[in-house]
């Protein structure tokens, strides 16, 4: 379960003023709130349980049903790599391998520094580029293993050089 | 002259934004014609992407039969202005104008036997008249954009090409039904489709082609949009439903059907992207000339998602009773690199691999359902030589088993009992007797699972035990992939004789496993190879060899 924090519950009122009230918009509002915070905080649930009645276990229902919910915070660069079945043809195992040799991690974790996290996600629809990973909303398509590592090596050097003006 | 780019999501991915960006600044500097630039959605040939097509004023090149995707290659994604000048919304308007009754309009869809394009292939003329006679004083119309299965992307072009085809199909059927509202349910993975669609939602209702008395008629419809989650299952209808209403998107038990207790028990007709997008043509054109094309039970065209080993992967449109063989072989160019064309899968996870002897089946919905896969909603993945077929199912049975939803037992539990058996015989730890288990579990499945899911969940591991029997039993009886993809059953080598000692498999390989003199044969210690392939991609001389 995640760390209990306490999250700006301010942020997550107009979203609320606006569907709290109207049936069926739990889903629209966890991914409001998701949208918000980057993940879905366990205070912030407990909240919206308090603004709309409905009981706490029906939202973590929700909430673990999706897989587009989040219930921890994730790293600041994204990698959402494709399983679909074109990618798993065309060779996505041997990314995933290559993407966990690079950063040391596996599907849904984070490394530690907080820089990366990995996502398995279902078809992300650029069937003909496959293998394909998606990172912060950029499409990587036609991949191999040296071409995946060259990319998130390119993002680190990145992240360290920013770093360094900053 | 018109210039015009691809920019659908995988067009996207291939760069043509940075296209996009380089043209307007070319078009800034010097444009002695008045050339104006253009977007568009998927013009289909993904494996060409970034894709500019060039317009002069004779015209363009036609490259497929067209019907839903008419001219979305002259449409401007995000242009009402673009469908209203290529003919659209006026197959609405020849309804409300001529003054079409519900039934006229579902007579004509009847007459083009148009049947439902999201897998299960049900009379689309059937479905709307039981909700037109279902008694409620709301209904409701609901598109399913809710496109799950991986390697298939028919409906996310439509909507991120051609939105307005979409919104008046949806127009018509909420017309027939008695529908004052639609609602599309659109899967989250898609961002581009919602955008463009709000666009074109918004565009429409300000023509006044959505909302109060449609041109000047007494119809009134709105239409919303509802962002998906991310649930396989969601694309099952009453699941759908569930998750409309805000709730874990778990089936429901049939009957009652969504025709006449769907959404908050309204009564409600869902259909797919593609088949509310054929209905403007047909009305336009005439359900006659939709069933002009075809075969006997199954009629108009069908767009498939052509990928996986294919030469030229993309979106084909074609008419049905083409031929498997005429798809994969004369538009898709065939396998790549020159290998032997092994399966190609249907119907994503609740559909199968068909083998090379089955490729003169024609598309229809019996032909195809008889071979033991379906005609699915469009996925169409080749496969060659180097596919492990008990890998595949065993790929197929992981997603159903994590995208089971867990209502019904034989579902959740099911599917992973038969996961456990496939795991163990790609690990070469099969046992005697584990086809004989699976196939028993495959029936038990088919019979006792509450939806949709459940129900074709065992049918591409079906298909492999029927055409890739003997695959099984390597893997089972000699502990060997034949394709030599299997980790766990396969080693890695150099051939000695093919290998010039150029050393790039020797640099790619993460644990220093392969060793040898600059320009002498290396070779590789299979104590310490993991298996990853890297030599293999490395390689120019095909001197890795797999076994």
């Amino acid at each position: 379960m995640p760390k209990p924090v306490s999250s700006d519950l301010s942020l997550i009122e107009p979203a609320l003023d606006a569907l709290a009230d109207t049936p069926g918009s739990l889903i629209a509002i966890l991914q409001e709130t998701q949208e918000t915070y980057g993940y879905l905080p366990m205070d912030v649930m407990e909240h919206i349980s308090e603004r709309t009645g409905t009981p706490i276990s029906t939202i973590v229902g929700v909430a673990t049903f999706y897989a587009q919910f989040r219930l921890e915070p994730v790293g600041k660069h994204l990698i959402m790599l494709c399983q679909g079945t074109a990618c798993h043809v065309n060779g996505s195992e041997l990314i995933s391998s290559a993407i966990t040799d690079e950063l040391g991690i596996e599907d849904g974790q984070t490394t530690e520094d907080g820089l990366f996290s990995l996502k398995h996600v279902a078809c992300l629809g650029c069937c003909s580029l496959s293998p394909v990973m998606m990172v912060d909303g950029q499409t990587y398509g036609s991949l191999t293993p040296d071409k995946a590592k060259k990319v998130l090596r390119g993002l680190a050097a990145q992240e360290s050089e920013g770093g360094a003006s900053a | 002259m018109r210039v015009v780019i691809g920019e659908g999501s995988c067009g996207l991915a291939a760069g043509a934004g940075a296209v996009h960006a380089r043209l307007s600044e070319l078009f800034e500097q010097d444009n002695p014609t008045g050339a104006e630039l253009g977007i568009t959605g998927c013009n289909g040939m993904c494996f060409l992407e970034p894709i500019v097509d060039v317009y002069d004023d004779e015209g363009s090149l036609h490259r497929l039969v067209k019907v839903q995707a008419k001219d979305a290659d002259k449409i401007h994604a995000e242009n009402i202005d673009d469908y209203l000048a290529h003919g659209g919304y006026q197959a609405i308007g020849k309804v409300l104008r001529e003054g079409m009754s519900q039934e006229d309009v579902i007579a004509e869809i009847d007459t083009a036997g148009l049947r439902g394009r999201g897998g299960a292939g049900f009379s689309t003329a059937f479905k709307w008249r039981a909700a037109r006679d279902a008694k409620g004083d709301r209904k409701y119309l609901i598109c399913n954009a809710d496109e799950g299965d991986p390697g298939a992307f028919m409906d996310r072009a439509v909507i991120e090409g051609d939105p307005h085809t979409l919104i008046e199909g949806m127009l018509i059927g909420a017309y027939c039904i008695g529908a004052q509202e639609g609602i599309v349910y659109v899967r989250a993975e898609y961002p581009l489709a919602i955008t463009r669609l709000k666009k074109a939602i918004e565009d429409a209702t300000a023509r006044g082609y959505l909302g109060k008395n449609i041109l000047g008629s007494d119809f009134s419809c709105t239409l919303r949009i509802k962002a998906g989650a991310g649930a396989f299952v969601c694309g099952e209808e009453t699941a759908l439903i569930e998750s409309l209403e805000g709730k874990r998107g778990m089936p429901r038990l049939k009957p009652p059907f969504p025709a006449q207790a769907g959404y908050w028990l309204k009564p409600s007709n869902i259909n797919n992207v593609e088949t509310y997008a054929n209905v403007p043509w047909i009305i336009s054109n005439g359900g006659e000339a939709f069933a002009a094309m075809g075969t006997k039970d199954s009629k108009g065209t069908k767009v498939f998602a052509l990928t996986g080993k294919v030469v030229r992967g993309g979106l084909v449109e074609i008419p049905m009773g083409k031929t498997l063989r005429e798809v994969i072989f004369d538009i898709g160019g065939g396998i790549r690199d020159g290998k032997e064309f092994k399966a190609v899968q249907l119907g994503g996870p609740s559909g199968g691999c068909v083998p090379a002897s089955k490729l003169d089946t024609v598309i229809d919905y019996a032909e195809l359902g008889a071979t033991g896969a379906i005609m699915g909603s469009g996925g169409m993945v080749v496969m060659d030589e180097t596919t492990c077929m008990v890998g595949m199912a065993r790929f197929f049975l992981d997603f159903t088993a994590k995208e089971s939803c867990g209502k019904c037992v034989h579902c959740r539990l099911g599917t992973k009992r038969m996961l456990e058996i496939l795991d163990r015989i790609v690990s070469g730890n099969g046992e005697e007797g584990d086809i004989q288990k699976l196939e028993d579990l495959c029936y038990a499945i088919k019979d006792g699972a509450l939806c949709g899911l459940g129900q074709t969940a065992p049918n591409p591991v079906l298909t492999t035990i029927r055409y890739f029997r003997d695959e099984l039993e390597a893997h089972i009886d000699e502990h060997r992939c034949p394709a030599g993809e299997c980790r766990e059953l396969i080693t890695y080598s150099i051939n000695k004789d093919a290998c010039i000692g150029c050393t790039a498999c020797a640099r790619q390989c993460p644990v220093q496993a392969i060793s040898g003199e600059r320009k002498s044969p290396h070779e590789i210690d299979p104590a310490l190879c993991i298996k990853c392939g890297n030599c293999k991609t490395a390689c120019r001389f095909g001197a890795v060899v797999v076994r």
